[in-house]
Formats: structure tokens, sequence, C-alpha cells
């Protein structure tokens, strides 16, 4: 029933097992931190903040699908849900811009224990359809309830005081914090997947069965690993309201969750750090596009396709599979 | 004239009839998805982008060759699954050995590109399809005013329905057709050309989402992006019915058009997702779906 990864990300899981980081994840982590550190005076910050937002996004949504195995079409409901009450909440009930992301991932991690305990009922092609079909529900709900503000979304969210100390006004200084955010994210993600809870994991997606048969409830390790996707997806969702200062009807429509399952298709599923890269390609090409309009989708398209058939690793498995190291 | 709990019967018949509509493009549109899953093993994501096609496809023949409705009803159908067919050679083909979330990924893809290409070159502000001169008007039944275009979409897609359920059940071909589903190896040891077969089922399937979208030309605007929710909507459908049985397909289809059509009498706001919530409730209860054989 899963979809296949490459081996070498496989090998990645049994070869580190619980015990420390292998040398060359750590220097990559350093690498990309220091690079992380450095973009704010190269690049423009607003940019560098969407690019890290989306990679946590990703990244959360590959925990899902390249560690647990499970497709879900329907991330944008976390993702946007999280933005919206993350908005609401420092707008409306003016809470300082922690809480506020506290509050839209706690938002994203029900809906993700109500959504998965259903979807997970079925599998494969049918959980895809099912999670697509709950997310859209919820895209129903985002246009008609009164506090998503309908077509016109949550405009003017306000930065507000990190702890109620920190201006974050200042792109430069918002930077840092979505930084902190970001890598704090991604850490949590590789630690799931290389603890006892991920070998389970990967037992579950290598054969289901088996996992049942030694005992495993299999269920229950889906659904949990669904909840902390859908949380960290909402993370993502809601330091994007932060950033941007909006929470709109894209951020929960299904072109969304196409796109984070494009972004981790790209630079490879189930690999640790391809679905920065993903991210990082996507949402750099939506930039420099825009102004093409519907170009954007058709290119969107042409990528799955050419993924689909020609390197289903991504970018990252490919040069995983090149240096004979997992990445 | 009689009330019931407060509704006019106008009211009542009338959002039953569009429920019936709406049922009727649910049930030819999931009967394609059905038949293609049922051989193919893959969700055509693209369904939505091809119905649209269909819809494109009569607005064109008539505005650029001045063919009108009713030979569009029967040209466009089988143009729009010439092109299915041709993705399937090219393209979808490569993919029969890989797990089938590929499949669902490279028709995402697909229609991704076709919808971006009509939004390009035709906009989203949709254009109208006059109805052909049969079509206007209707028939007063006492209870309720019945258009006639309404009450052919309605007939022409129970129809579509129940020809695909007697090629399928009853006549020869559709027997290879069930035994290839059942074990495709061993039709193919009996000298019968399985990849041909996949590939004509995927052209009809395509046609029959095709077939929707001539039906929908002269009732909605031909819009790029008319097949997009829909889909969802219908990948709803198919979850409640499960793909095991044609006629469960059909009977899902319209049952569900005529339940949201009472939701939007009763319950308005609800319209919208009254079918995901039927979906949730039988997750729920049988998981399976209601004619579905469990997974």
């Amino acid at each position: 029933m899963a979809i296949d990864t490459s081996p070498i990300a496989i090998a990645a899981i049994t070869s580190v097992g619980t015990a420390g980081m292998p040398r060359h994840h750590l220097a990559i982590f350093a690498a990309l931190l220091i690079f992380l550190i450095a973009a704010p005076f190269l690049l423009y910050p607003v940019f560098v903040m969407k690019v890290l937002c989306f990679a946590l996004f990703a990244c959360a949504f590959n925990l899902l699908l390249g560690f647990g195995g499970l497709l879900s079409f329907g991330h944008a409901a976390y993702f946007g849900m999280a933005s919206y009450v993350s908005a609401h909440a420092a707008k409306v009930w003016g809470l300082t811009p922690e809480l506020a992301i506290v509050a839209g991932t706690l938002v994203a991690a029900v809906l993700g224990l109500a959504i998965g305990s259903l979807a997970i009922r079925r599998h494969g092609i049918y959980f895809a359809m099912v999670t697509l079909a709950f997310a859209q529900m919820v895209y129903f709900f985002s246009l008609q309830a009164a506090f998503t503000g309908g077509e016109d979304g949550i405009q003017a969210v306000p930065r507000g005081y990190l702890f109620g100390l920190i201006d974050l006004r200042s792109s430069e200084v918002l930077y840092f914090f979505v930084l902190a955010i970001f890598f704090a994210g991604i850490l949590l993600i590789y630690r799931i997947i290389h603890s006892p809870f991920g070998q389970v994991l990967k037992a579950i997606r290598e054969n289901e069965p088996r996992a049942i048969s030694l005992g495993y409830r299999v269920n229950r390790y889906k659904l949990a690993v669904f909840v902390l996707s859908a949380a960290l997806a909402g993370v993502a969702g809601a330091t994007k309201a932060i950033v941007f200062q909006l929470a709109s009807l894209t951020d929960v429509y299904w072109t969304m969750s196409g796109e984070v399952v494009l972004m981790t298709l790209l630079g490879g599923m189930g690999t640790v750090f391809g679905p920065i890269v993903g991210a990082a390609v996507i949402v750099t090409m939506q930039n420099y596009l825009a102004t093409f309009g519907d170009w954007v989708t058709i290119g969107q398209g042409i990528i799955f396709v050419v993924a689909v058939l020609l390197f289903r690793e991504g970018v990252v498995g490919v040069l995983a599979k090149w240096i004979r190291k997992p990445l | 004239m009689f009330e019931l709990l407060g509704i006019p019967p106008q009211v009542l018949f009338g959002q039953l009839l569009l429920g019936l509509i709406n049922g009727s493009f649910y049930a030819v549109l999931s009967l394609g998805l059905a038949v293609i899953f049922g051989l193919l093993n893959i969700i055509n994501f693209t369904h939505g982008a091809q119905y649209m096609l269909g819809a494109f496809g009569a607005w064109m023949l008539l505005n650029y060759l001045g063919v009108g409705y009713w030979w569009a009803v029967l040209i466009v159908p089988p143009i729009v699954g010439l092109t299915g067919i041709v993705l399937e050679r090219v393209l979808i083909r490569r993919l029969y050995h890989l797990d089938h979330l590929y499949g669902l990924l490279l028709t995402f893809g697909l229609a991704l590109i076709i919808v971006g290409f009509f939004r390009q070159f035709f906009g989203v502000s949709g254009l109208p399809y006059p109805p052909p001169p049969l079509l206007t008007g209707g028939h007063n039944l006492g209870f309720m005013y019945l258009p006639n275009s309404r009450a052919w979409v309605i007939l022409a897609s129970l129809i579509v329905c129940l020809a695909t359920w007697f090629i399928i059940e009853k006549t020869r071909l559709g027997a290879y057709l069930r035994a290839a589903t059942e074990n495709p190896t061993m039709v193919g040891a009996f000298g019968i050309n399985v990849p041909l077969l996949v590939t004509l089922t995927y052209g009809f399937g395509v046609a029959l989402a095709g077939f929707a979208g001539v039906l929908a030309a002269p009732i909605y605007a031909v819009n790029p992006n008319m097949g997009a929710d829909l889909i969802i909507v219908v990948f709803a459908v198919v979850v409640i019915g499960g793909m095991g049985s044609i006629l469960g397909s059909i009977l899902t289809g319209f049952g569900l058009g005529l339940i949201e059509g009472l939701t939007r009498v009763f319950y308005p706001e609800g319209s919208a997702v009254v079918i995901f919530v039927i979906m949730a409730l039988v997750l729920l209860v049988k998981p399976a779906g209601l004619f579905g054989r469990s997974a």
C-alpha cells in the first residue's frame, strides 16, 4: 500500500537508529543554519520567510507521506485553518504572536485528530480521496464562517510584540523568530523520524499486516503521525499568517494541498532535506513567474508529470543515490 | 395547494429537480471513475478537466464550426475519449507497475496543465452556451414547472448510465472487462488483448466525463474551472458508494444529488457540505462504502 521511497532513505532510518546524528547530516544542518542566518542580508527577508514557512509545511507533509506512507491530499486544511486561527487570535483577541501561533497549531492538531481518525479507516487511493474531500469541507466552512472574513480573508493582522517585549514590525527581527520556529520544527521532525516511533512507522509503511501481526496497534501509530503532521503543518500556516499579516481562502483551497505534494515530490519523498529544496524551488518559481498568470499552474503541472515519470526519488533523492549516503 | 413543513411544493420540487440534475452529473462522473478504477486501478484526477473539455468541445463546435448541440452530444464524447486514449498510451501506461498513488499524482499534474491552458486562453469569466430550440421552454406538471433542458439532462444521463451498466454486465465485451478486472494475467492467457482493453476502458471512462461536460454546457456557464470543485464532490460520492458496483455508483450519484437538493430546502447553509458529512458517517459505519467490497 505504501508509496515507495528510495531504498537509501530507508537505510537512513535503519543505519542511524536512535543513536546520534550521522556526521554529514550534522554538517548539512550546520551549513543550512549558517546560510539562513546570512540570508536576510543577501536576499529579501520576506521572501526567505515565505520559503521557510512552506519548507516547514512540506517537511510536515513529508513526515506523513515519506515516513508514514500515507498520501494526504488535504493538508491545506490544517495549514489554512491554523492560519485563520492565528490571524484571528492576533488581531481580534490581541494575543502575542507566539501565543497566536500556539492557538493555530492546537486547532490544526484537533482538526487532524478528527479528520485523521476517519481517514485512516481507508487505505491508499481512498485515503487520498477522503482527506481531499474533508479538506474541501473545511474550505466551504471557511468560505461561510463569520470569523474568516469570506472572500476577503483576515487582513492587516498585527505582527505584535514577541513575548510582549520584542517589536516584530521590522522584517529583519521577525525573520529570526521565523528562523527559530523553522529550525525547531525540522529538528523535531528529524527526531521523530529517528525515534523508535519512527521505526515502527517505517515497519507499517513497508508491511502493514506484518506490523499488525507483531502486535503493533497500527491505527494508533497512523493516527499519531497524522496528528503530528497536521500540527506541524499548522505551525507553518500560523507563522505564515503572522509574516504576511493575512489569512485567506488560498491557504485552505485544494490547490495548496497540491502544491505541498509537489514540493515534497520534487525535493524527494522520504528524505530529510528534500522537502526544503522542493519548497525553495516552487516558491522561487511562483515568485518570478507571478506576472505570467496561469503559466505558473501549467508549469507546476508539467513539473508534476515530469517528476512522476522521470525522477520519482526527487532532487535530493537522486543526490543521495549519487553520493551513496542518506540525505 | 398543500404545504409540506411550511415549504411550498414549487420550491421543494424545484430544489429536488436541481438535486436530480446535480445527481445526474455525480452519477455519470462517478461511473466513469469507477469503470477506470476497476481495470486500471488508478483514480483519474484528470476527470474534472475532461468534463470541462467536453463542455469546451461543444462550445468550440458551435462557435468555430457552427455545429449545433445535438451533433455535439454525438461528436464530442468520442473526441474527448480519444484525447484520453492518447494520454493513456503516452503517459499513464508507464505507471502501471508502480504504486497506484503515482497514477493519482500524474493525473493531477495533467489536470493542472489542461485547466491552466484553458484559463490562459479563455479566461475564467465563463462563456455562454445558448440551449438549442428544442430545449427551451418546458411543461407545467401541475405541481411544478419542468424546463425541457433539465428533463433532458436527467433523461440522457439515465440512458447513458443504464447503457453502461448493460454493456458491462450483459455483453461479451463487458464479460472480458470484468474478467480482466479480476485477473488480467489469466485473461491475457486466454488470448485477449488486455493492454488494448485497458486503453479502450480509459477512453470510455473519459468519454463519459466528456459527455457530462456537453450536457453541462447549456445549463452551466462553460468555464475552465467548472470541473475542479465538482470532481472533489464526485470523489466523496465514490467513497460513499464504493467502487465495487456499477449500479451502486449510479444509485449513489442520483441519491446524493437528491439529498443535496433536500438540504438546500431545509438547511441551505449545509448544502455545500452535506455530502462530506454523509461521507464521514459512512466511514464511521461502513468504511468500505455502501456498495463497496471491503478492501
